[in-house]
């Protein structure tokens, strides 16, 4: 018979814990490991698409290009977790948060070496690839200098 | 189209761990709201279940309780929306029966949280939320909600403290409500302890005491055509207007942060289908689940203009005897929240109030009361207003 088919399961190496292993844009999880967090655009209407999809909703066409989040966006709101969901006890404490870039939103974690009477509203920060200590991959926002 | 009404309503003690299986459940809820309704089992024509499944092993519930119910060979079917499923389930047996495919529904809300650590049932509601993009990263629905009061503090001045009011305010309705999971009263003072369980920190700025807890419940809620309402019942409470919208479940598509749209949305279009303004509106039930939760709702709902909602809660506004009482019950903060119940909870609530039969905690004389049942982050939202 024939040889088993390989299977892409990238995406289970995104997050602590990922939910996730099958999915068209998986060839974000490989560019996570090269140090550069993508979006899509679709090629048809422009659309910029964080988190990146392989679908646009609003021309229905299929045909994306990947462009890095780069620059600064604002820190639209955040909240430290004191309490995590099961799976993630040991990333305590860590903060959830949202970037704004105008084009597009960013939702992740802020860097854990952020001082906390440093996270202000408002503030620009940057998004960046980061390794989690079980060797998971994810993205965190830093600081601006 | 002839009118919808309500004529029997019910729902179980709220407990932190229920001592039987969900069929046992799911029979209290039933067995008051039959008895308050005065119907036999073959009086109901169609039933809708409604939960959040993985909480308990059962998949396909709606079959099994069909069965322990006495309701074969009616038919039979499940709809969720997270917290706000048993809402969702008004609303579609009220369809059911405005399209003359059924005369009499029976709506049945439930779950049971107990089954599984707290823990565990934060991670089943944080997969809630988008489980490719959102939840890897360790995400929870008091860490959500903390969000949305974080930029409702920061846009608006909101405080800690107006906060911990609704708190209090739902403490006080909890002590008088023997169906709530928990009737202790609660302070100011409490919040202000650093030492005191309330003042822990769970994801900054919510507290322990601005959340809700997990709950074992039931909820039932009987809907019939106008004809059969009032042949069944002396005072019929009809559904004069029903919302509900969504909106995208990862936050980073969304533009706001200080209420929530499927909120605004739902509310605008109960109110116009009811054909009133938020200033009818005599008492309301909204989803509380975060002390902010009640917050944003005063605003959204219109009950207050954005930003104003602290002043509601400053001068006591929705307590009883307020310009709009709001959770008069104790809401989810005092009663538990079980998921698939809380919205039936809710709905018996202001049907209780609009019959005047709501003992301890009646408001005076109420003609219109709302319901707002919110599904996961804001994600679903429903509003059901309910009149004489
Ligand atoms: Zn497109």
């Amino acid at each position: 018979m024939g040889k088993k088919k390989e299977v892409d399961d990238r995406f289970k190496k995104f997050g602590t814990v990922s939910f996730a292993a099958i999915t068209k844009i998986n060839d974000f999880v490989t560019s996570l490991e090269e140090g550069k967090v993508m979006g899509t655009r679709c090629t048809d209407c422009g659309m910029m698409l964080f988190p990146p999809r392989a679908d646009c909703h609003q021309c229905l066409a299929s045909n994306m290009e990947w462009f890095e989040v780069s620059g600064t966006g604002k820190l639209v709101t955040y909240s430290k977790l004191e309490y995590a969901p099961m799976g993630f006890k040991e990333d305590l404490p860590y903060s959830i948060a949202v970037l704004d870039y105008g084009d597009y939103k960013v939702f992740g974690r802020i860097a854990s070496d952020v001082p906390e009477d440093q996270i202000k509203l408002g503030m620009e920060m940057k998004t960046v690839a980061n390794e989690l200590p079980n060797k998971q991959l994810n993205y965190v926002f830093q600081q601006i200098g | 189209m002839g009118k919808v009404g309500i004529i029997g309503v019910g729902q179980s003690t709220f407990v932190r761990q229920y001592p039987g299986s969900i069929r046992e459940l799911v029979f209290e809820g039933f067995k008051e709201a039959m008895q308050d309704a005065q119907l036999t089992t073959k009086d109901i024509d169609a039933s809708v279940v409604c939960s959040a499944p993985e909480y308990d092993k059962q998949r396909s519930p709606a079959g099994v309780f069909a069965e322990y119910l006495g309701l074969n060979p009616q038919p039979t079917f499940y709809v969720e929306t997270l917290c706000s499923s048993s809402s969702t389930g008004l609303k579609l047996a009220y369809s059911l029966v405005a399209s003359g495919l059924h005369d009499v529904v029976a709506v049945l809300g439930f779950q049971k949280m107990s089954e599984i650590s707290s823990a565990e049932s934060q991670e089943r509601m944080g997969r809630g939320a988008d489980i490719q993009w959102e939840s890897p990263f360790g995400t929870m629905m008091p860490a959500y909600y903390a969000m949305y009061a974080n930029a409702h503090m920061e846009t608006y001045g909101t405080t800690p403290e107006d906060l911990a009011m609704i708190r209090v305010k739902a403490g006080t309705y909890g002590q008088l409500n023997d169906k709530a999971a928990f009737r202790k009263g609660i302070t100011m003072e409490m919040f202000a302890d650093p030492e005191n369980r309330m003042a822990g920190p769970v994801a900054s700025p919510l507290r322990t005491g601005d959340c809700c807890a997990n709950a074992d419940g039931s909820s039932c809620v009987i809907v019939a055509s106008e004809e059969k309402a009032k042949a069944f019942s002396k005072k019929p409470i009809w559904i004069l207007g029903l919302g509900a919208a969504s909106t995208t479940v990862n936050l980073a598509g969304r533009d706001l942060f200080t209420g929530l749209t499927v909120a605004q949305q739902a509310a605008q279009q109960a109110y116009q289908m009811a054909g009133i303004t938020p200033k009818e509106i005599d008492v309301a039930e909204v989803h509380d689940c975060f002390t902010i939760a009640e917050m944003m709702a005063y605003e959204n709902l219109g009950f207050a203009e954005p930003g104003q909602g602290k002043e509601l809660i400053r001068a006591k506004e929705t307590y009883k005897e307020g310009r709009i009482p709001v959770n008069v019950d104790g809401g989810l903060l005092s009663k538990g929240h079980p998921i698939g119940a809380t919205g039936g909870s809710q709905i018996r609530t202001i049907v209780l109030q609009l019959r005047g039969e709501a003992g301890d905690i009646q408001v005076k004389d109420p003609e219109i009361g709302l319901v707002h049942n919110i599904g996961g982050v804001g994600l679903y939202g429903n509003v059901t207003v309910l009149g004489r």
